[in-house]
């Protein structure tokens, strides 16, 4: 029995804490869903009304003009003109229920369907929720078009994968994805190799200057990547020059990734190597194996979890990286990995909420996956990586 | 696209494949030159004696190699070029300090930044810690967990466009799309412009960093309660504590080294916010930070090496004491063999 389930005996009544925990979750969840909805909606519903009444089906603000004061007649005192909405819609305007309407363009639900409104002059109009109006006043018209009514028509809840479409042909996420996956997977299992490599020396060889070097490597873990952006844009920059080749390249942002990656791979793995059964390598020892053979045979093999654990944080921090895609990688329109073409949309797609909810729907959903697929290998490197003082 | 991902298949396999070869060959190569099988005792003794000296060096190579290039060198050359001038070619000994005394946008920087600092890591660890008490005393806890924890999994870029989202802006009389502008109008109150409205919009960016660090406080801070061995508590219950006591008094107490190893994490990657203010603001609005300055420094007109070294010996200053006190926990509990 754990600390925990104890003061579950003694403690607030469960309830509240099942009702917290659920409203946490929903909080910590809403931002992400609302992305999400709002990625599957068509552009026009989304600019017209909140994510949130997506699914009851949102409410769309159209124009229409009523009949000319030609057609009227006369009623008693009053004159009339009737007919449906619909009739004089804008063109491509959706048909539906009406819900509301106005005079004024920014107050398209000012009166709700089916009720008699007064709009001033002595005129009075009633639009129903089929779309059929009557307008009345207590003199003739005296306009020579006929009036502008503004609409809120109901339509039903709709989803599209149209906008995943746009942003994946013509908005380059296509090519961003690729460029991603091209950065990610050689800068997270490169440094694999040689970082347990480094591990092995640090936890299981003897020589002089290994307790300096640990303490360089948990020191570097710390060490802002902004210390060593200037030196290494000049160095590259003087490397492509001199060969004559592109300063910015996959491999050079392969290895940027793999040694900014390399002090916390080392502490990583050596926390967990240092810790492997002493006898399973001295006896190998004993048997004349040598410290390759160690290495290969029986320490990789055994390091399983921290590898695992390391490469879920390493492509996490590639696939997301911005800083060190920019620099080395550059912002060219096909050098541009997911996190900066997302960036480059939000600059000129501003309010097109279709493409820039699409976009980082396709820029997160990896990440994601890979998350709740590894998660029990993802808390294990956290928690050897913080709690154990580092 | 075929090409390109055919090509990163083959960098990996290339570079996996060389590593490989390297050790290997590295090691076979230490064995032919001091051969160790056979031959005079005393030969295969001394022999032995330096492969051992050498092969740490083989193993240790490549990483070392990559850290110095990439991180030692680049840390002691931005120190050098924070005493030159833009081009990094003419020394002008402490302008670049002088300027960074008194630029405006620098000192705003500054002051932001601890606003960041002073805000940031705090919020993630008490919820961290209440959500870890919480959903420790519930069945369904660890899917409760799984669901807070996953915004570490989304970029920072990627949580900003959510974000901003939450926090878009249509004019006075449209239709609120944004949650946030939308709750506002619903009980009655006028929209806002979240990210533009001077400091407050700083809390506004915030939320999004606190947003994705809770999870991991959560994650620690729960291990660590799990880790309270029971007889202080029972030992607390017995002396008639309530919840409330025994949760400040005997369990936060028990949990202080892994608190302040949460707090500063998160304090180093506050330092170096980046992406997000780039994304929702870019330091328009006095948001700047200065991770932010210093990118902005390193291209604008050019680039400016010097001021831009500057600003980012002030991140690593501000890193410095926590590096120091990393070592020492370190070394201390260092094991081996």
């Amino acid at each position: 029995m754990n600390a925990a389930i104890n003061l579950r005996r003694i403690g607030l009544p469960r309830l509240i804490v099942h009702l917290s925990v659920l409203l946490i979750c929903i909080l910590w969840l809403i931002p992400t869903i609302g992305i999400l909805v709002t990625s599957l909606r068509e552009p026009g519903q989304i600019a017209s009304s909140g994510w949130w009444t997506a699914f009851t089906g949102a409410a769309e603000t159209s124009a229409a003009r009523l009949g000319e004061p030609s057609t009227a007649r006369q009623d008693g005192p009053n004159f009339v003109i009737s007919g449906s909405v619909f009739d004089g819609s804008q063109e491509g305007a959706k048909k539906g229920a009406v819900r509301a309407f106005g005079t004024k363009v920014a107050a398209p639900t000012e009166f709700t369907a089916g009720n008699p409104a007064d709009i001033g002059d002595g005129e009075t109009l009633t639009v129903n929720e089929d779309g059929s109006y009557v307008y009345s006043k207590n003199a003739p018209f005296s306009d020579k078009r006929g009036k502008r009514v503004y609409l809120s028509i109901a339509q039903p809840a709709s989803f599209t994968l149209d906008n995943y479409r746009t942003v994946l042909t013509s908005q380059g996420i296509g090519q961003a994805f690729v460029n991603s996956l091209t950065v990610a997977i050689p800068a997270t299992i490169i440094p694999i190799l040689i970082s347990a490599f480094a591990a092995y020396a640090l936890s299981w060889m003897h020589f002089p200057g290994r307790a300096i070097i640990i303490a360089v490597v948990v020191g570097l873990i710390v060490v802002p990547l902004q210390m060593s952006l200037i030196p290494l844009l000049k160095m590259y920059n003087e490397i492509g020059a001199f060969f004559g080749i592109a300063s910015r390249s996959y491999v050079g942002i392969w290895l940027a990734h793999a040694a900014f990656g390399m002090p916390l791979a080392i502490y990583l793995l050596r926390n967990y190597i240092a810790g492997l059964p002493k006898e399973v390598i001295e006896s190998a020892r004993v048997d004349g194996a040598s410290d390759f053979e160690i290495f290969v045979r029986i320490v990789l093999p055994l390091s399983f979890p921290a590898l695992a654990s390391f490469s879920i944080f390493q492509f996490l921090w590639t696939w997301n990286d911005l800083l060190v895609a920019m620099v080395f990688l550059g912002t060219g329109k096909d050098q541009l990995v997911l996190t900066g073409a997302l960036n480059a949309l939000l600059g000129s797609m501003g309010g097109k909420w279709e493409i820039l909810t699409a976009s980082a729907f396709i820029t997160i959903i990896v990440p994601i996956i890979v998350f709740f697929a590894l998660q029990r290998y993802l808390v294990r490197g956290l928690l050897a990586g913080s709690v154990k003082g580092g | 696209m075929a090409s390109q991902i055919i090509s990163a298949f083959g960098a990996v396999i290339t570079g996996v494949f060389a590593c490989a070869i390297y050790y290997w060959l590295s090691d076979k190569l230490l064995q032919i030159i001091l051969p160790v099988r056979s031959g005079d005792v005393r030969r295969i003794s001394a022999n032995l004696k330096t492969q051992a000296a050498i092969r740490p060096w083989l193993f240790l190579g490549p990483a070392l190699l990559l850290m110095i290039v990439y991180l030692v060198y680049p840390v002691i050359a931005t120190f050098i070029l924070s005493f030159y001038d833009r081009s990094g070619g003419n020394f002008v000994g402490l302008a670049n300090y002088k300027w960074a005394a008194t630029d405006a946008q620098f000192r705003q920087s500054i002051f932001n930044n601890i606003l960041w600092l002073a805000v940031v890591p705090a919020a993630c660890t008490f919820f961290g810690l209440v959500i870890a008490v919480l959903t420790d005393r519930i069945w369904w806890g660890n899917i409760a967990k799984s669901l807070i924890f996953m915004p570490m999994a989304i970029s920072f870029v990627g949580a900003s466009v959510i974000w901003k989202f939450i926090y878009e802006y249509r004019g006075a009389d449209g239709t609120q799309i944004g949650l946030l502008n939308a709750i506002v109008q619903f009980f009655g109150g006028d929209p806002q412009v979240w990210i533009a409205m001077p400091i407050w919009n700083n809390f506004f960016l915030m939320v999004i960093l606190i947003w994705i660090q809770t999870g991991f406080a959560m994650v620690i801070l729960s291990a660590a309660l799990r880790g309270i061995p029971e007889e202080t508590i029972e030992a607390a219950v017995i002396d008639g504590a309530n919840g409330w006591q025994i949760f400040w008094k005997i369990m936060v107490p028990q949990i202080w080294g892994t608190i302040a190893v949460v707090w500063t994490t998160i304090t180093i990657l506050v330092l170096k916010v980046f992406d997000i203010v780039l994304t929702m603001t870019n330091g328009q609005w006095n948001t700047m930070v200065l991770a932010n300055l210093m990118f902005d420094w390193m291209f604008r007109g050019g680039g400016d090496s010097g001021r831009s070294a500057i600003i980012a010996l002030i991140i690593m200053a501000a890193v410095t004491p926590i590096m120091i006190w990393n070592i020492r926990q370190a070394s201390e509990d260092r094991g081996g063999h």
